[in-house]
């Protein structure tokens, strides 16, 4: 602990290392052949699950290793390895070829590994400065902390990230993409060797990932070690320079990128072949289910109208920020819209909670799968029929054996791996706690479905399932509203598309129109289409 | 796609419930139990056992329905102060030469009042029921005092006295028989409905619990109202047991149950318990405070034994588990 402070303390100088300003000359940076940080027949396993199965992987000085692998694989459990969160079964762990053990997040710290988490933990209350030199502040007179070269260094960082945060602020003042940078601030404020990097573009824009790229390229340079996790295989074959894939907790391959196609990464993590085209699909339209009108709200969203058929793909583009998913809470009871009407097959339908909502057939998947979506703490059964209780029930007394049944029919439809319905949902993988979402709401019988951002965050093989499955809701007459910023998914799955700019409707087109050069264009704003 | 079949549970009910808090708690009520038996040889006397009984009728009948809030994630910390307002209005009414029947009204009645008062505070105004009923908790006894100051009312008519003071059967007293209604009614609508399940789903997540479609907070507003009414029966078997209404009956009760409720196993933070492990709770503290008054041990003492009991047996489990993985 100590000797961790003093090092800490010797580092302090040293606050900005990335800065631009000598990246191409430190002295230290040897390329050398040995990896800094290596893991050895790593095995960490769970009650009733092996995690990770001899795994093995190196990261090299001034090297970027992508972690590849299908959600489940294990890459998080690497990461929580990595950083002293959990403690590996078997294997060895090796810094500069001498075998060390993490039992705690800050020994993992002191030996220079530090981590972007996939979901940050930060303090809301606190300052910038203070979320980003929590547990290792500067230090001043009689131990106390140093705000003063605490606020300084925190704004080193900033700039070094480009970033125009005020480090006094209180983190709840930021916006997401805001608070995300701080997230990364904290992580370089400790003077690593190792940075990990669990899906750091996730919540970014475009001109922010083009950031995050440079920041990358900086840390390189200076001769860190990066781990770079994400599905997006143009990030990973823009930044990364090896590739490790993992499948089922395996190490299945590894390797250069320059080596590697992005067909040949995919077959190593799902272990078989997986079409990237999207179903076809017979669009057959009905009668039209749905009807919007003149739906606003003070801050978010203006004058949102539009309507829907049954078997309807329509899809919701536009930026983060655009007011989509605002909307989408909106029309589902959540927030209160200031005006606006809703027709439901032809009858005035009113909403006023997510009740209403579910009772006139609509229902919403939202994008916060662990908060909104599901109720992690109980089991899938249980979460499954929550909507439907009336169905499952006499007279208000539970009936275990329906419930089950109803629980049965539509997990099993959507291909969930769960070990038993009593699981709770919280133990799931992220794919299988999105399907418990979904099969939660077909359980009702909807008519319409909303999907804010179906996809995200899901690996290849699961999304490939989704889309598949929406193609056949909406090959059963249900009404699909898909919001999603993937614009793949856009193109190939949406029959009609409604783009989103500043909380109005900026643009509507035909799936003969769709195309991504115009989404983008709208989306952004810009009048003129250069193609 | 292969489709395969899901088991619906790895592990029986049975199995659950026997590794569970509840049998935990079982343990300790017949250790206690035996307990006493050797140190007081007026324990194991039928008499005395029921009269042991009135230690926690009343204040488990409020226990029940708190069990309930707490899971859903509220709590009601009024409710000593319902027995208070609803005593006293009885007892105003019995002034103006009310009958039983309308005494008995006026109780639940003005539970049902002041609950409904905590529930649209708190549901229909967003405010922390902490908060809220910290507020009403000096609310509802402060109108008591202005309205009694240090009078007290009597005079309640005979019949009345039965809800506190009557025999069903032998030693089976009205009280505990209500007692042990409410126990099983409680225990029907946690475990064995839909609206039990929507308690459990709000405590664990009410965020998730809205966007799947519960009305929470028409959910919340009942268990506000079902507390003050429970605190209203407890007033009728109060007022009816001791005869007279004082400003200040049932002082300190509020905390006395939110006890009993954590020491049956409820989380504190909402979203789990049980009302088996309530009912087990009532009898250990009845069975700790009955045998300690038999010993002649002052009230403070008796206060420090169940506080030490309440941390004693929710810290049992989490040494248990530490002292394992060691």
């Amino acid at each position: 602990m100590s000797t961790g402070l003093a090092r800490l303390a010797c580092a302090r100088p040293t606050l900005s290392p990335f800065l631009n300003s000598d990246l191409h000359m430190r002295p230290d940076v040897s390329p050398s052949d040995a990896p800094i940080l290596s893991l050895s027949k790593v095995t960490k396993t769970f009650p009733g699950v092996r995690a990770l199965s001899e795994v093995s992987l190196d990261l090299y000085a001034g090297k970027v290793t992508a972690l590849v692998g299908e959600n489940g694989a294990g890459k998080s459990t690497v990461v929580k390895t990595l950083t002293g969160i959990y403690q590996p079964d078997g294997g060895e762990i090796r810094v500069d070829g001498a075998p060390v053990q993490f039992p705690a997040p800050q020994t993992a710290e002191n030996a220079g590994v530090t981590a972007i988490h996939q979901e940050t933990v930060l303090f809301d209350e606190l300052s910038v400065a203070e979320n980003i030199f929590l547990g290792h502040a500067p230090k001043g007179k009689f131990g106390l902390i140093d705000t003063r070269a605490m606020r300084k260094g925190a704004q080193e960082i900033l700039d070094g990230l480009g970033a125009k945060i005020d480090p006094s602020a209180t983190l709840k003042e930021l916006g997401t993409a805001n608070k995300h940078l701080v997230a990364i601030s904290r992580a370089l404020s400790v003077d690593a060797r190792v940075v990990i990097m669990d899906e750091p573009t996730a919540a970014l824009s475009h001109a922010e990932i083009d950031e995050l790229y440079e920041l990358v390229d900086g840390l390189k340079a200076q001769g860190k070690a990066i781990l770079f996790i994400s599905h997006k295989f143009d990030e990973i074959f823009r930044i990364a320079d090896n590739y490790t894939v993992f499948r089922d907790g395996q190490m299945v391959g590894d390797g250069a990128i320059a080596d590697v196609t992005e067909a040949e990464l995919v077959k190593m993590m799902v272990g078989r072949d997986v079409s990237q085209i999207f179903p076809e699909r017979d669009r057959n339209l009905g009668a039209e289910v749905l009807s919007v009108t003149g739906y606003d709200h003070p801050t978010e969203f203006a004058d949102i109208g539009f309507t829907l058929k049954r078997g309807e793909i329509l899809g919701f583009y536009g930026l983060v920020g655009a007011g989509r998913s605002e909307f989408m809470q909106a029309l589902f009871g959540t927030t209160k819209p200031s005006a606006g009407s809703v027709r439901v097959n032809g009858a005035e339908a009113s909403i006023r909670s997510p009740a209403d909502a579910v009772s006139n057939g609509i229902v919403y998947v939202p994008e916060d799968r662990g908060n909104q979506g599901a109720i992690v703490d109980l089991p899938i059964f249980q979460n499954v029929t929550l909507p439907s209780l009336k169905q499952t029930s006499r007279k208000g007394f539970l009936k275990m054996a329906e419930e089950f049944k109803l629980a049965r029919e539509y997990t099993e439809r959507l291909d969930l791996r769960a070990a038993s319905l009593d699981t709770h949902v919280g133990s799931l993988s992220g794919g299988n706690q999105q399907k418990v979402v979904i099969a939660k709401w077909l359980a009702t019988e909807p008519k319409v479905i909303i999907l804010d951002e179906p996809t995200k965050g899901i690996d290849i093989g699961s999304k490939a399932a989704v889309h598949e499955f929406m193609a056949e809701l909406a090959a059963q007459g249900l009404a699909v509203i898909m919001v999603s910023s993937e614009i793949p998914e856009i193109v190939g799955m949406a029959d009609r598309v409604i783009i989103m700019r500043e909380g109005r409707i900026a643009a509507e087109l035909s799936r003969e129109d769709i195309s991504p050069e115009v989404l983008v264009s709208h989306a952004a704003g810009v009048t003129e289409i250069h193609a | 796609m292969t489709t395969r079949s899901i088991p619906d549970r790895l592990q029986s009910p049975l199995e659950r419930k026997l590794k569970s808090w509840e049998s935990l708690l079982l343990l300790v009520a017949i250790g206690i139990f035996v307990a006493n038996s050797f140190a007081s040889p007026y324990f194991l006397n039928a008499w005395n056992l029921s009269d042991a009984t009135f230690n926690f009728t009343e204040k488990s009948m409020i226990a029940f329905a708190m069990a309930l809030l707490i899971i859903s994630g509220e709590i009601d910390l009024s409710v000593a102060s319902i027995i208070a307002l609803a005593s006293t209005a009885m007892g105003a009414a019995v002034q103006m030469g009310v009958g039983t029947e309308g005494l008995v009204l006026i109780g639940l009645a003005t539970g049902l009042v002041c609950g409904a008062f905590n529930g649209i505070l708190v549901t229909g105004l967003g405010l922390p029921s902490i908060v809220v009923t910290i507020g009403t908790m000096s609310l509802f006894r402060g109108i008591s005092f202005i309205i009694l100051g240090d009078q007290a009312y009597r005079g309640y008519p005979p019949e009345f006295a039965f809800f506190g003071q009557g025999y069903v059967w032998w030693v089976i007293s009205f009280e505990f028989v209500l007692f042990a209604i409410i126990a099983v009614i409680y225990g029907v609508i946690l475990h064995m409905t839909n609206f039990g399940r929507a308690v459990y789903a709000i405590g664990n997540n009410p965020t998730g619990a809205l966007f799947s479609g519960i009305r929470v907070g028409r959910v919340k507003f009942i268990l506000f109202l079902l507390t003050g009414l429970m605190s209203g029966i407890a007033a009728v078997c109060l007022t009816s047991r001791l005869g007279s209404t004082r400003p200040s009956i049932a002082t300190g009760w509020e905390l006395e149950i939110v006890t009993m409720v954590v020491l049956g196993g409820v989380n504190i933070l909402g979203g789990s318990g049980s009302i088996p492990g309530v009912v087990i709770a009532a009898f250990v503290m009845g069975l700790v405070t009955f045998g300690l008054g038999l010993l002649n041990v002052p009230g403070i003492v008796m206060s420090i034994v169940i506080g030490g009991l309440l941390i004693g047996v929710i810290a049992l489990p989490r040494l248990w588990s530490m002292w394992r993985t060691r």
